[in-house]
């Protein structure tokens, strides 16, 4: 039986948690403190995933940018591609927190939505 | 010059300024006014885009601007009054503040103020670099402000000393922005920032971490062009021999940050000389009656949550002492044992329960944390990992404090 150790991702806490796994079969999961930590854990041996976050140019706002990030994680490889994509992107103040940005990006099924409020400048 | 009274006044409005005049209205004070520097409130919450923001307290992952906005929006329906663009130019043991603002000096007399003045950067000069003095030298959060704020690609080439949690966020940043981080290099034997951290920031993207490194030598003339990575011996030293060019077009440092506290020292308010900030009971009030402090002026946090839960406790004591409600009996003082860097608050009453905020000296495991009092302990809390990174809390109840003048805080072997 092989082991890996992990740090948890998901809080502040960076439980360390160790797997036992025989080829693709997880035997056991321990040193995690919440039930969040074994799905961290499922998923970073299959399918890791994170958010991404960044910012988009944004025309007649009060700032120059507004920040975004995706509405869900996304699987990890897609990270860089993700953001030359977003960054194709540009809003129009006014944007709220929330407004979505992009739908459905590269077909993750992730929204990417503003993470500011924006107001337009004022003339 | 214009004179106004207030109830509490807030100097600051991030997270721990929103939090504290959120709780101090809360609490019964009827005229609150928040003072920021800045053209917006949320203060440095505005520039860290990432997420991992609020999951103690919403139970979610925010990014910074998302969860200053939740504070901002119960600040703007309670209609607690701000000002922006203000300066606070001096505060008297009497409570007095003033303030530059666009309408000119402003003089405000306040029956409580709480300090949430937040930190700032350890620069190249604190840490003496030797080397040129040419372009492409940021700290973490100035390039943070570059990047995420601004838009501009700050550099191509980066090296970054120091892995605390802002240079290992911007780490991946720039390397999803199209830069090659090439080094993160750390003093000590062990990064100063998060694990999680480490994980997402720097294993997700193969960035190397050289610990027990430094960074001895920056060379260029009007722009960088290399560094020279050393490493040290258990005394810092550089190690003769050890030393490796990097060609680089940037340097960044995130080294460490410290509390802003010239208003506090010239208030003539008793520093921690440890923590960088003043001196607290568990009133979260200062050495002076009537002065309050939370957040990172108080002592640097590695979690904007406990950021906002400590503002809220120093809101709500302000809050009571403008009411005249607060007093403080009774002394037990907290002393600083082996193994802890420090502890606070300072002085407890005994009389109510408290949370005691501390950080340790080095990474350990199975250990335990005791609280001595006459080499007794009279209460133990046991750890499987501690770690200076990761600021620890520990409720006290207020019978565990009973017959108790002094409590030393010691971190011991757990077994």
């Amino acid at each position: 039986m092989a082991s890996k150790r992990y740090v948890c991702i998901i809080c502040p806490n960076s439980c360390e948690i160790d797997v036992e796994y025989s080829g693709n079969v997880i035997q056991k999961i321990s040193g995690q403190t919440c039930k969040r930590g074994d799905e961290y854990v499922r998923k970073e041996m299959t399918a890791p995933e994170r958010g991404v976050t960044t910012s988009v140019p944004i025309r007649g706002g009060a700032i120059p940018l507004v920040s975004v990030r995706s509405s869900k994680t996304i699987p990890k490889e897609l990270l860089p591609k993700a953001i030359q994509e977003i960054s194709k992107a540009r809003a129009v103040a006014p944007v709220k927190i929330g407004d979505i940005l992009i739908k459905n990006l590269l077909g993750t099924g992730a929204d990417i939505i503003a993470t500011k409020n924006v107001p337009q400048r004022k003339a | 010059m214009i004179t106004k009274s207030v109830d509490v006044a807030i100097v600051g409005g991030g997270p721990a300024g929103l939090s504290a005049a959120l709780s101090a209205k809360k609490n019964g004070a009827g005229n609150v006014l928040i003072i920021e520097r800045g053209e917006n409130l949320g203060g440095i919450l505005n520039q860290c885009i990432h997420e991992g923001f609020g999951i103690e307290t919403f139970g979610e992952a925010l990014s910074g601007p998302e969860y200053m906005q939740r504070f901002i929006d119960q600040v703007e329906d309670g209609k607690i009054p701000y000002m922006l663009n203000s300066m606070v130019l001096e505060i008297t043991k009497e409570r007095k503040l003033l303030v530059a603002s666009r309408e000119g000096l402003i003089e405000i007399n306040a029956k409580a103020i709480v300090l949430c003045m937040g930190c700032r950067e350890r620069t190249r000069g604190q840490i003496c670099t030797p080397g040129t003095r040419p372009a492409g030298i940021y700290t973490a959060g100035a390039a943070q402000n570059f990047i995420n704020l601004k838009g501009y690609r700050i550099g191509e080439r980066v090296v970054i000393l120091g892995s605390g949690d802002i240079g290992l966020i911007m780490a991946r940043r720039l390397t999803l922005e199209g830069a090659k981080v090439l080094a993160v290099a750390e003093l000590m034997p062990y990064s100063s920032g998060l694990p999680r951290n480490m994980v997402q920031c720097l294993h997700d993207y193969e960035i190397p971490l050289y610990l027990s490194h430094t960074i001895t030598q920056i060379h260029g003339n009007k722009r960088v062009e290399a560094v020279t990575l050393a490493q040290v011996d258990e005394r810092f030293k550089p190690i003769p021999g050890s030393e490796k060019r990097i060609e680089c077009d940037t340097l960044l440092l995130s080294v460490g940050l410290i509390p802003e506290n010239e208003l506090t020292r010239n208030a003539g308010i008793a520093i921690d000389e440890v923590t960088g900030g003043a001196i607290i009971d568990e009133r979260m009030q200062t050495s002076v009656p009537g002065i309050f402090a939370c957040g990172n002026v108080l002592h640097v946090h590695d979690v904007v949550d406990y950021v906002s839960m400590e503002g809220d406790k120093a809101g709500k004591d302000a809050a009571e002492y403008s009411l005249g409600k607060a007093k403080m009996e009774g002394a037990i003082r907290v002393k600083v044992g082996p193994g802890v860097r420090y502890v606070l608050p300072q002085l407890l009453s005994g009389e109510e329960d408290v949370l005691l905020s501390m950080r340790v000296m080095a990474p350990a495991r199975n250990v335990k944390i005791a609280l001595l009092e006459g080499g007794q302990a009279v209460k133990t809390v046991m750890k499987p990992r501690v770690n200076p990174a990761e600021m620890i809390q520990i409720k006290v109840k207020k019978s565990e404090l009973s017959g108790c003048k002094e409590i030393t805080v010691t971190l011991q072997n757990g077994k």
